[in-house]
């Protein structure tokens, strides 16, 4: 009795097994293009050597972002009034600051901030930007009129410039930073997904979804969103590097970070006035931000190559 | 072009008026009499409601009356008026460095294909784009200055000398004056300054030029100049370096509005009395009506830079008039 039921027990087991890796089966052969796509990707990828180069630099700044509680020896903000203007030495890397505190431990707490402040430039960027040009280019006549001028206004002024007056109205704090940059920089997004929606809304298919009756905000987000996306998204990266570069560049003017931030502008700002005998304040932000925006701009150029098949040889 | 500098106007008095701080506090200090700051808001007229606000300042800009600043007392315009030429000079000298060394190294680049001096290139390219601008100018201060004292440390010319005035432009001036020693003088102060804010651009020009020429040199009419028995350098002078020159305009064209905005960060490090360090202080101490004309002077400059290249393709291409 105990033996027949347990024999039951097996084969019900056996048929449920078979059923999962039925369904299994299934998925893997549903999933086939999309994972020999994935692979041929990844292939480019390898193959692009800056793309490389420039993942591996990212994957290593992140890294640090993530990790710099743990790797960084004292508190960046913590002053150390003993330890002022040492050099570089075993104890303090990349020396200290005139308030004694350990450059080392700074250039890595900042790249937090930088990784932070480009993260969130670019979401809020790319969403008006997109949603500017995905309607621009949809809608087309007045509505597209009037946007594109609207866009024209804020390219008008030098990127460095819009953002400081914003920086200045707003009032200099990292968060008003990152929206300073976000709304100068979200014209090139629109721009793209105008020119990438204008086109697409012309194809058959959209033609036929709407014979089907679908709505236009279902199509603008279903069908025109995701086949407009990728050059925003290859252009996002190649502007990553300037994001930094700007951040950096307010800071370093006074009108980003305040201090004890440990943005890398304003860290090189800070060492401006001991530059001639203590090189090595502004000396190591900067190569860090030299090196994070070379990574971007490889990664960025990279997936160029890997994704226009005109340039790929 | 008139309907965005419109709305250009509209974005910076907007801007300008989110700014927390009080210009008559500002002006009088914090413990003026009430009458008083009554009296000098009406004078500022800033007492009306903003709408009226907004007009009289539209309509003051077609007058060109910008509004005097907070902090040198005088009319804005006059003040850019005086910045200006700084700014002019720095950005015409960077350009011109930009593209003398931009284009002489891209092409030299493509002609030798990945030799020594094509990856020196690219490496010199590369790190142009890279690295900020007030970092470079930090490290070469320190460098050529602090050390080897090759060139000086900030400024337009020496202390003891005192230009003419003619166009403002210290170069200029000089030479047209036959001044020589002003002008080694004024040269020897913008090198440094012109180089940092034109070095990245080089480094764009560069690339570009590297790339449009190796393009040209495969195209099927440089083989038959080949086979026509033309030399090399012909070949490469008369017909690649000029038809691969187009793209380099266009990167000319948009590196311009950089320029403006590098500026602002290289007349910071060189202490250069330009624009760009006017804006800087205007913002550091909140004189919203310097900002206000600053900001929108340089976008109308920026803007109709602009312009300019848009009609410089016309006539370089004609293929673009339609």
């Amino acid at each position: 009795m105990n033996k027949a039921s347990n024999q039951r027990k097996d084969t019900t087991a056996v048929t449920e097994n078979n059923k999962g890796m039925d369904r299994f089966r299934l998925l893997i052969n549903q999933s086939k293009p999309v994972l020999e796509d994935l692979k041929h990707t990844l292939y480019l990828w390898r193959r692009t050597h800056l793309a490389m180069v420039g993942t591996v630099m990212i994957i290593f700044f992140i890294l640090i972002a993530l990790l710099a509680p743990v790797i960084a020896p004292y508190d960046p903000i913590a002053q150390n009034l003993d330890q002022r203007l040492m050099p570089p030495s075993m104890d303090h890397f990349f020396g200290t600051d005139q308030y004694g505190r350990d450059i080392f431990s700074r250039v890595l707490h900042g790249s937090r901030i930088e990784i932070g402040i480009i993260l969130i430039v670019s979401v809020i960027s790319l969403s008006i930007g997109v949603f500017v040009g995905i309607i621009s280019g949809f809608f087309g006549g007045l509505v597209d009129e009037i946007l594109m001028r609207i866009t024209d206004m804020f390219m008008a002024f030098p990127r460095l410039v819009l953002a400081m007056a914003f920086v200045a109205a707003l009032g200099p704090t990292l968060t008003n930073v990152i929206v300073a940059i976000a709304l100068t920089d979200w014209t090139v997004y629109a721009r793209l997904a105008r020119a990438e929606s204008a086109k697409v809304k012309s194809l058959p298919y959209i033609e036929a979804i709407r014979a089907v009756g679908a709505g236009r905000i279902r199509i603008m987000v279903l069908h025109i969103l995701p086949m407009s996306i990728s050059p925003v998204i290859v252009k996002l990266t190649l502007r990553m590097g300037t994001i930094i570069l700007t951040a950096a560049g307010l800071g370093f003017l006074g009108l980003g970070a305040q201090p004890p931030i440990p943005e890398w502008g304003a860290i090189v700002a800070d060492g401006r006035d001991y530059f001639i005998d203590q090189w090595w304040i502004s000396t190591f932000p900067g190569i860090a931000i030299a090196i994070i925006v070379l990574g971007f701009n490889f990664l960025g150029d990279g997936i160029r190559d890997i994704m226009d098949p005109k340039i790929r040889r | 072009m008139v309907i965005v500098m419109t709305g250009v106007a509209t974005i910076v008095f907007f801007i300008t008026r989110i700014i927390p701080a009080d210009p008559v506090g500002a002006i009088l200090g914090g413990n003026a009499p009430i009458e008083l700051v009554d009296k000098m808001r009406a004078e500022l007229g800033l007492d009306k409601p903003i709408h009226e606000q907004f007009i009289d300042y539209v309509v003051g800009i077609f007058h060109g009356d910008f509004g005097h600043s907070l902090v040198t007392k005088k009319p804005i315009l006059e003040d850019i008026f005086t910045f200006l030429p700084a700014t002019m000079e720095l950005a015409i000298v960077a350009m011109f460095f930009a593209i003398i060394i931009g284009i002489i190294s891209g092409a030299f680049s493509a002609v030798k294909r990945n030799s020594i001096v094509d990856h020196a290139t690219r490496v010199f390219s590369i790190m142009g784009v890279a690295l900020p601008v007030f970092w470079l100018g930090l490290i070469l201060l320190f460098f050529l200055y602090f050390k080897a004292d090759l060139f000086p440390g900030g400024g337009r010319h020496s202390l003891f000398i005192f230009p003419e005035k003619i166009t403002g432009l210290v170069l200029l001036d000089a030479i047209i004056c036959r001044d020589w020693d002003t002008f080694k003088d004024a040269l020897h102060h913008i090198i440094l300054p012109a180089f940092v804010l034109g070095y990245a651009h080089a480094a764009l020009i560069s690339r570009i030029k590297r790339a449009s020429m190796l393009d040209v040199l495969q195209q099927d009419y440089i083989r038959t100049a080949r086979a026509k028995g033309l030399g090399k350098r012909v070949v490469i002078f008369r017909h690649a370096l000029r038809n691969s020159l187009i793209p380099v305009v266009t990167v000319i064209g948009v590196s311009f509005g950089d320029l403006l905005g590098g500026a602002v960060l290289t007349e910071t490090i060189f202490s250069w009395p330009g624009l760009g360090r006017y804006l800087v202080n205007a913002l550091l101490v909140l004189d919203y009506p310097a900002i206000t004309g600053g900001t929108l002077f340089i976008a109308f400059v920026y803007s109709l830079a602009n312009l300019l290249v848009d009609i410089s393709y016309a006539v370089l291409d004609p293929r673009m008039q339609n």
